[in-house]
C-alpha cells in the first residue's frame, strides 16, 4: 500500500515535473501595445507580437502557433537572423526622440529595408540571400526581389551589426508601403486581426498617420549545435505615429493643451478581448522621462505631492487622467539624478465583447516637454548643382548635452564619442572616397585624427554598389561634424533607367550608429512570471541608431522618345545612302547622254523652254539648244499634268470632303 | 577651262553640289529673299503661336477643390495686421519682424530657421563665366548691421519621404514693409497654415520669407547658395557667431535646415494695381538668366488655375510702345484678311488672327524676346534656374490694395487658393518637370511659340551668310586667277564656279585681320573688369574711358601685330582684297551667331537681325562713289545708316528712345546697362563685345577701304 502510494506519488511528481518541462518548451505567443504621448501633440502606438518556438531537435517539426512559412524559410535558407521593415514616412528624431529603445529599434528608413545573416559557408551566402529575397517578395507582396541584383545589396563588415558575419543588407527607398504588405504580415499572427490587439489595426487610421513602420525580426539559433539553443523567435512590430482627432481647430501649438485621446479615437476601434492564444496581452502607456519630470515639477508647484503620489494613483494626476486604473505602475530605476520613465500596465484579460477595452487618456492642463534626443543630430544632404558632379554631406550636430558621454572615456582620460557611419551608394553615383573630408566645428581636420577604422569597397559599374563604413572617434565637446564626399554622376545606358527616371535616383539612407552609447529601459528586475516579452525586449541593450534622409540625385535623363527619333533619322540616312549608291551603280552616263541626243526631236512650247532653262540652270550647264531639250519638255509635260491632277484631287478632297 | 572640252565629256557634278553652286552663284537674290523671309517669318510668329496645353498628366490642375478655408484666411489677416502694425523702432533688435514670422511658423507646427547673409556684390569673373554658382565669398569689411536675415519655414510632408520640396518665396523688406509685401506674407502664411494640416502632402514645403532690404534677388541667391553649396570651415561664419543676436536663446533657429531636392519654386508678390483694371491681374515673370525659361507646364498650371479657378486676368510683360504702332496694325489687318480668305476656302484653316490679338501677341513676343535676349532675370525666380529648379514669379496686382483694410480677405483667399492649387499640382508630380517645353517664347499667357517654329526666322536670317561668304570667296579667287592668267577673258559668271582654284592662300591675310579684331573684342570684354576696380567713378567717365581704352588698344594691336590694315603690297590684287575680308568677316559672324544661338537663342535672333544686313551690305564707299549711279548712292547711304545704327551704344539709345523716349536718356545709361549685363553674367555681354563689336569694326573697315 505504502509502496503503491509512493509509486503513485512518484508518478504524480514525474508528471508535474514533465509538465513543467513541456511548459518551458512549448510554443509561445504574446501581444502587447505600447502607447506614448509625443511632445508635438501626436501619439506613438507600438504593437509588439512575439512568437517563440523551441528548437526542432527537442520539439520536433510540428507546431501550432508559429507561422509555418517563416519556419520553412528559416530552414530552407538557414537564416540566423533577419529583419525586414516596411516604412512609410520619416521618424522625426528631433521631436519624437532618438535616445529611447523604441526609437532606436523601430525608426527605420522609408521604403523597405532588409538585412539577414546566414548560417551557411561564405560562398553560399549570396545565393541564399537571392533566394530569400524572392521568397520574401512572394510572401509580403512587395518588390523585395529587386534586392536580388548584386547592385542592390551590400555586405557590411562591422558598422551595421557589430557581431555577426555573413550579413547582407539592402534597401528599396522607393517602395510604396500599403495594406497589401500589412495583410500578409498579419497572416503570420495566430489570431490575425480578428481578435486581440491586432483588431485595432483599422487600415485607414493606421495609414493616415505620420509614421508607419511594420517590422519583422527573426532570430533563430536552430543551427547552433554547441549551446542549448532557444529555438526561433519571431518578433513582429508595428509602430505608428498618429495625430489624435481634436474637435475645433486648436492650432496654436504649444500654448494650448495636448489633445486627449482614447483607443477608439485613435484607431476607430476598440479591443474586445485578448487573442486567446497569447500568453500575455497587455497595453502599456509610457510617459517619457522628460514628461515625468515636467509633471513632477508642476505638481510640486501646485500642491505638495511628491513622486509617490504620481506613482501610486498615477492614472489621475493633476495634469492628466486615464479612464481605467492600471494593473500596475512600473517605474524605471535609473540612478538618482536622471529622470526615468513611467509605464502603466493594463491587461486585456478582463475585457470581452460586452465590455470592450477602451483606454482613454485626458489631459487636464497644458504640458510641454521634449523627447530625449540622440547625442548628435544627424542629417545628410546633397551639395552642388548641375548634372555633372556633386557631393554628399553628412552633418552631425551636437544637441548640447553632455550626459551621454559618461560611458566612453579614453585611456588618456579625455572624453570621446564613437560614431559609426554606414553608407551604401549605388554605382551610378560614382563616389570618390579619397575626397572624404571631415570638418570638426567648421575646421578641416585630418582624417587620421578622427577616423578610427574604415572599410571602403568602391562601387563597380553595373556590378556592385559602393560601401563605406567609418568609425569616427570624436571629442565629446564637439559641436558639429561634417563629412563630405564628392561624386560624379554617371551616364546610364538607356535600358538601365528605371521607370519614372526623371524623378531622379535615390541614395539610400546612411546609418549613423553610436555603438558605445547603449539604451535600454532600466526596469526593476522583478521575478514575476508574467513578465511581458515587450518589456524584456526593451530592457535589452541596444546601440542608438539614426537613419538619415534618403537623397534624390537628379541624373541626366535622355528624352525617352529619342529611340523613335533615332530610328527615324537612321532610316533617313540609310535611305539617302542606298539611294545614291544604287544610283551611282545603275547609271551609265555616256549611254544616257547618247540616248538624249538620239531622242532630240520635235518642237517646244514656252513652258517647255522655261522648264528646260530652269533645269539647265539647276544643272549648272549653259542652255542647250531647243532641239535637244524637247524630250525633257515632253517628260516635264507629263510630270506637270500628273502633278496638277494630284493637286486638283487633293484640293477637291479638302474642299468638298 | 571647260570651254575647250567637249560638252559630253565634261564631268557632271552631283546634284547637291550643283544646287549649292547654284545658290552661291545667285547669292545676292538668295540673301535678299532669305533675309526678307526671315523678317517676315519673325513677324508671322504671333500667327503661328499655338495654344498651350498641360503636357504632364500627373499635374491635374484644378481637379481637387480648394481647401483653403476662411479660417485660414482670417488667421492670415490677423497676421497681416500684425506685420503692418509692426514697428521696428519700438523693438530695438533688428531681427524683430523675422522673429514674428518665425514665431508664427512655430505656432503652426512648422520648423523654422534663420539664415543670415551678407549681400554679395555680384562680381564679374571673366574666367568663370559659365561655371556653376560658386561658393559664397564673404566680404570681410561689412558692418554687422548690414546683413539680412531670411526666415525659412519648413513643413515636413507627413507621409512623404522628404526627397523633394516645393519652395514658396515671399520677398519683403524687413526694415520697411509695404502693404503689398505684408499681404504676400499673409498669402504664404495662409497656405502654410493650411498645409500643416493636410494629409495629401507628398513633398516638403519650404517657405522662404526673404529679407529684401538688400534686394530680392540677393536674398534668395544667398539662401540658395547656402542650400546647395555651403562652405564649411568658412572664415565668415565667425561674424555671425560672435555677434550676440536676439536668437541666442533659441539655438535651433541658427541651424541651417534643408529639405531635399527642389521640385519647383513660386515667388509670390502683391503690388498695387492700376485703377482702370476692373479685375485683379496676375503678372507672370519667368525669364531667368541667359534666356532660360522654366518648364512651360509650370506657366500653364498657374495660368489655368488663375483663369479658370480664381477668375484672375493673367498677363505677361509686353512692350507697350508697340501697342499703338501703325505698321503693326496694318500688318495685323493684312494677316486678318489672309486668314479670312483662307477660311473662306476651307473652314478648317483657321490660322486667322484678329488685329488686336496680333498686336498684343507681337508686343508680348517682342518683350519675351527682349527679356530673354538681355539675359538678365526678371525677378528672384531667376536664381532658381541656376540650380535647375523651375520657378516663376506670380505678382498679383490689385487695386483693392489701397483700401485693403476693408476687404483684404478676398485677396488673401484668391491668392491663397491659387497658390494652393499650384502647390497641389506640383505635389502630384512624380517626376520633375520634363514633359513640356523649355525653349519657347510667349505671345500671350496661353499661347506660345516653340523652338521648332522660332528657329525658322533665325535659320532664314543666317542662311545667306555662308552662301555670300562662299560667293565672295569664289569671286575673289576668280579675279585672282583671272589676273594671273590674262588669256582667260570672259565667261558667264554662273558657269565657271566649279573652276575655282583653291590654291590661293591669300585669304589667310584677311583671316589674320579678322582674328586680330576679334582678339581686340576679347580685350574690350575684359576692360570693364579693370575699370570696375576704380572706386566711385561716374558712369559717363567709365564709358568714355572704356571707349578711349578700346580705341587705343585697337591701335596698339594694329601696331604690334603688323600691317594687317595697311594695303597689301601687290597693287593689282587691291580690288579683291576687301571681298576676301568681307567673306571672312561674314564667315566669322555666322559662326558667332550660330554659337550664340546655342547659348541664348533670343540674343542670336536679335543679333542676326542687326548683324546680317550690316555684314551683307558692307562695301567700300569709294567703289560706290566711283560708280556714281543712283543705285550705288543708295547702297552707300544704306551702308552708312546701318553701320551707324548698329554701333552698340547707338543701338542702345535708339532702342531706349523707341521705348521710353529720348528725353530722359543720358549718355551714362549705356555704361549702366553694360554693367548690369556683366554683373548678371549675361552671355549677351560676351556676344556684344566679342561678336557684334568686332563685326561692326570690320564692316567699318570695309566701308572705308581704299580702292
Amino acid at each position: 500500500m505504502v509502496r503503491l502510494r509512493s509509486i503513485l506519488l512518484f508518478i504524480l511528481l514525474f508528471k508535474s515535473f514533465g509538465s513543467i518541462i513541456i511548459a518551458e518548451q512549448s510554443e509561445e505567443f504574446s501581444e502587447a501595445l505600447l502607447l506614448r504621448p509625443l511632445p508635438d501633440r501626436k501619439v506613438l502606438a507600438h504593437f509588439h507580437f512575439e512568437s517563440k518556438i523551441p528548437p526542432t531537435r527537442t520539439h520536433g517539426p510540428h507546431h501550432s502557433l508559429f507561422p509555418k512559412s517563416i519556419y520553412q524559410l528559416v530552414h530552407k535558407f538557414r537564416v540566423r537572423e533577419m529583419e525586414l521593415s516596411f516604412t512609410q514616412g520619416r521618424w522625426n528624431y528631433g521631436r519624437w526622440g532618438g535616445y529611447d529603445p523604441i526609437s532606436s529599434r523601430n525608426a527605420k528608413p522609408p521604403g523597405v529595408e532588409l538585412w539577414a545573416s546566414f548560417d551557411v559557408p561564405q560562398h553560399q551566402v549570396d545565393a541564399s540571400w537571392r533566394n530569400l529575397t524572392h521568397a520574401l517578395s512572394g510572401l509580403f507582396c512587395a518588390s523585395i526581389n529587386f534586392l536580388e541584383s548584386s547592385t542592390a545589396y551590400s555586405a557590411p563588415q562591422w558598422s551595421f551589426k557589430s557581431f555577426t558575419t555573413n550579413v547582407r543588407y539592402g534597401t528599396l527607398p522607393r517602395e510604396a508601403v500599403c495594406t497589401e504588405n500589412l495583410t500578409p504580415w498579419l497572416k503570420l499572427l495566430p489570431c490575425r486581426d480578428k481578435a486581440g490587439l491586432s483588431a485595432l489595426m483599422d487600415r485607414p487610421s493606421i495609414y493616415r498617420g505620420f509614421y508607419h513602420s511594420q517590422r519583422l525580426h527573426l532570430v533563430s539559433n536552430e543551427f547552433d549545435l554547441a549551446e542549448a539553443s532557444s529555438g526561433m523567435v519571431l518578433e513582429q512590430t508595428l509602430t505608428v505615429v498618429l495625430q489624435p482627432v481634436t474637435l475645433g481647430s486648436g492650432m496654436t501649438f504649444g500654448s494650448i493643451r495636448q489633445p486627449s485621446w482614447s483607443l477608439s479615437s485613435l484607431f476607430g476601434r476598440k479591443v474586445s478581448g485578448r487573442c486567446v492564444l497569447s500568453n500575455t496581452s497587455n497595453v502599456y502607456v509610457q510617459l517619457e522621462p522628460n514628461l515625468v519630470s515636467e509633471l513632477k515639477s508642476t505638481s510640486a508647484m501646485q500642491q505638495e505631492s511628491d513622486v509617490k503620489n504620481l506613482v501610486s494613483q498615477a492614472w489621475s494626476d493633476m495634469s492628466f487622467e486615464m479612464s481605467d486604473s492600471p494593473v500596475r505602475v512600473i517605474k524605471e530605476v535609473y540612478g538618482f539624478h536622471k529622470e526615468s520613465s513611467l509605464l502603466y500596465e493594463y491587461s486585456l484579460a478582463n475585457s470581452s465583447d460586452s465590455r470592450p477595452f477602451d483606454l482613454e487618456f485626458r489631459w487636464k492642463r497644458p504640458v510641454t516637454w521634449s523627447s530625449q534626443l540622440a547625442p548628435l543630430q544627424a542629417s545628410r544632404f546633397l551639395m552642388g548643382s548641375g548634372n555633372e558632379r556633386g557631393a554628399i554631406a553628412i552633418s552631425l550636430k551636437s544637441v548640447g548635452r553632455s550626459e551621454y558621454t559618461d560611458s566612453s572615456d579614453d585611456e588618456d582620460g579625455r572624453c570621446s564619442l564613437r560614431v559609426d557611419v554606414f553608407q551604401v551608394v549605388p554605382w551610378y553615383v560614382k563616389v570618390y572616397y579619397h575626397t572624404l573630408k571631415v570638418y570638426l566645428d567648421e575646421r578641416l581636420h585630418s582624417l587620421a585624427d578622427v577616423i578610427e577604422r574604415t572599410n571602403v569597397s568602391p562601387s563597380e559599374d553595373k556590378v556592385s554598389p559602393g560601401l563605406m563604413e567609418l568609425a569616427l572617434r570624436l571629442p565629446c565637446d564637439v559641436n558639429s561634424v561634417i563629412l563630405t564626399l564628392e561624386f560624379d554622376k554617371g551616364f546610364l545606358h538607356i535600358d538601365e533607367y528605371p521607370p519614372d527616371a526623371n524623378q531622379g535616383f535615390d541614395i539610400p539612407s546612411a546609418l549613423i550608429r553610436f555603438p558605445e552609447i547603449k539604451t535600454k529601459l532600466h526596469l526593476f528586475e522583478d521575478k514575476s512570471s508574467c513578465k511581458s516579452p515587450l518589456l524584456s525586449k526593451l530592457q535589452e541593450e541596444s546601440p542608438i541608431l539614426w537613419y538619415t534622409e534618403v537623397l534624390l540625385v537628379p541624373l541626366t535623363t535622355p528624352d525617352f522618345s529619342m529611340p523613335y527619333n533615332v530610328i527615324t533619322i537612321t532610316c533617313t540616312v540609310f535611305a539617302l545612302y542606298f539611294g545614291s549608291l544604287l544610283n551611282a551603280l545603275r547609271r551609265r552616263v555616256e549611254e544616257e547622254e547618247r540616248l538624249l541626243k538620239n531622242k532630240a526631236t520635235k518642237d517646244s512650247s514656252p513652258i517647255g523652254v522655261l522648264l528646260s532653262k530652269l533645269s539647265a540652270k539647276l544643272r549648272g550647264k549653259p542652255l542647250e539648244p531647243p532641239k535637244s531639250s524637247a524630250s525633257s519638255s515632253k517628260v516635264s509635260y507629263k510630270l506637270i499634268l500628273r502633278v496638277i491632277l494630284v493637286a486638283g484631287i487633293a484640293v477637291a478632297w479638302q474642299y468638298f470632303g | 577651262m571647260a570651254e575647250a572640252e567637249d560638252e559630253s565629256a565634261k564631268p557632271k557634278p552631283r546634284p547637291i553640289i550643283r544646287l549649292g553652286l547654284f545658290l552661291i552663284s545667285h547669292s545676292f537674290v538668295v540673301s535678299v529673299v532669305c533675309c526678307a523671309a526671315g523678317v517676315f517669318a519673325l513677324l508671322l510668329l504671333p500667327v503661328l503661336a499655338k495654344n498651350t496645353y498641360i503636357s504632364e498628366n500627373a499635374l491635374m490642375p484644378g481637379s481637387a477643390s480648394p481647401m483653403l478655408s476662411n479660417d485660414d484666411v482670417s488667421r492670415a489677416r490677423a497676421f497681416v495686421n500684425k506685420v503692418v502694425s509692426f514697428d521696428t523702432k519700438s523693438d530695438s533688435s533688428s531681427i524683430g519682424l523675422q522673429e514674428l514670422v518665425a514665431q508664427h511658423i512655430t505656432d503652426l507646427g512648422g520648423e523654422v530657421n534663420f539664415h543670415r547673409f551678407l549681400p554679395q556684390v555680384n562680381k564679374f569673373n571673366p574666367l568663370h563665366f559659365f561655371s556653376s554658382p560658386d561658393q559664397g565669398i564673404v566680404q570681410e569689411n561689412y558692418s554687422c548691421s548690414s546683413y539680412g536675415i531670411n526666415t525659412v519655414g519648413f513643413i515636413r510632408a507627413p507621409n512623404g519621404d522628404g526627397k523633394e520640396a516645393i519652395v514658396l518665396v515671399t520677398p519683403y523688406n524687413s526694415v520697411k514693409t509695404s502693404t503689398g509685401e505684408a499681404l504676400s506674407l499673409g498669402i504664404a502664411y495662409s497656405i502654410f497654415s493650411l498645409l500643416t494640416r493636410v494629409t495629401w502632402l507628398a513633398k516638403d514645403i519650404i517657405w522662404l520669407a526673404a529679407d529684401s532690404q538688400h534686394g530680392e534677388y540677393a536674398a534668395v541667391a544667398a539662401w540658395l547658395r547656402e542650400y546647395h553649396t555651403p562652405s564649411f570651415g568658412g572664415s565668415g561664419r565667425g561674424v555671425f557667431e560672435s555677434n550676440a543676436s536676439p536668437t541666442t536663446g533659441e539655438k535651433r533657429h541658427n541651424d541651417f535646415l534643408r529639405a531635399g531636392t527642389m521640385a519647383a519654386a513660386l515667388v509670390i508678390k502683391v503690388t498695387d494695381g492700376s485703377e482702370k483694371a476692373e479685375r485683379d491681374v496676375l503678372n507672370l515673370y519667368a525669364e531667368a538668366s541667359n534666356g532660360q525659361m522654366p518648364n512651360l507646364d509650370l506657366i500653364n498650371v498657374v495660368n489655368y488655375l488663375a483663369v479658370n479657378g480664381q477668375g484672375l486676368r493673367v498677363k505677361v510683360e509686353k512692350l507697350g510702345s508697340l501697342l499703338d504702332s501703325w505698321w503693326l496694325r496694318s500688318l495685323g489687318e493684312l494677316f486678318q484678311k489672309l486668314g479670312k480668305v483662307a477660311r473662306s476656302l476651307n473652314p478648317q484653316w483657321n490660322f486667322g488672327i484678329s488685329v488686336a490679338e496680333y498686336i498684343e501677341g507681337t508686343a508680348t513676343l517682342a518683350s519675351s524676346l527682349y527679356n530673354q535676349a538681355l539675359g538678365v532675370p526678371t525677378g528672384p525666380h531667376g536664381v532658381f534656374r541656376d540650380y535647375q529648379v523651375d520657378a516663376i514669379t506670380m505678382e498679383i496686382s490689385s487695386k483693392r490694395l489701397a483700401n485693403y483694410k476693408n476687404r483684404p480677405s478676398e485677396l488673401l483667399l484668391q491668392g491663397g487658393r491659387l497658390v494652393e492649387g499650384v502647390i497641389r499640382s506640383v505635389n502630384n508630380l512624380l517626376e520633375k518637370f520634363h514633359q513640356s517645353f523649355f525653349l519657347y517664347l510667349l505671345t500671350s499667357p496661353n499661347r506660345f511659340v516653340s523652338v521648332g517654329v522660332y528657329m525658322i526666322p533665325f535659320a532664314l536670317l543666317v542662311a545667306p551668310l555662308p552662301m555670300v561668304a562662299a560667293s565672295l570667296f569664289a569671286d575673289a579667287s576668280r579675279r585672282n586667277s583671272g589676273m594671273e592668267n590674262k588669256e582667260v577673258t570672259t565667261f558667264p559668271a554662273s558657269s565657271d564656279i566649279p573652276a575655282i582654284t583653291f590654291g590661293s592662300w591669300r585669304w589667310l591675310h584677311a583671316a589674320k585681320t579678322v582674328f586680330i579684331v576679334h582678339f581686340w573684342g576679347a580685350v574690350v570684354t575684359l576692360l570693364p573688369h579693370f575699370l570696375s576696380l576704380v572706386p566711385d567713378s561716374a558712369p559717363l567717365t567709365n564709358l568714355i574711358t572704356w571707349i578711349v581704352l578700346s580705341a587705343s588698344s585697337l591701335l596698339i594691336l594694329q601696331v604690334i601685330l603688323g600691317s594687317s590694315f595697311t594695303l597689301p603690297s601687290m597693287t593689282h590684287t587691291r580690288g579683291m582684297e576687301w571681298t576676301l575680308l568681307k567673306s571672312v568677316t561674314i564667315a566669322f559672324a555666322c559662326t558667332g551667331l550660330c554659337i550664340m544661338s546655342v547659348i541664348n537663342f533670343a540674343t542670336a535672333e536679335m543679333g542676326a537681325l542687326m548683324l546680317v544686313p550690316m555684314c551683307l551690305m558692307s562695301r567700300p564707299l569709294r567703289l560706290d562713289a566711283k560708280a556714281k549711279t543712283l543705285k550705288s548712292f543708295l547702297r552707300a547711304g544704306c551702308n552708312v545708316v546701318l553701320t551707324f545704327m548698329f554701333f552698340p551704344p547707338v543701338t542702345y539709345y535708339l532702342w531706349k528712345g523707341a521705348l521710353v523716349g529720348l528725353d530722359n536718356a543720358r549718355i551714362g545709361d549705356f555704361w549702366n546697362w553694360v554693367e548690369s549685363l556683366w554683373t548678371w553674367n549675361s552671355a549677351t555681354y560676351i556676344y556684344v563685345c566679342m561678336v557684334h563689336l568686332p563685326c561692326w569694326v570690320l564692316c567699318v573697315h570695309t566701308l572705308v577701304y581704299p580702292c
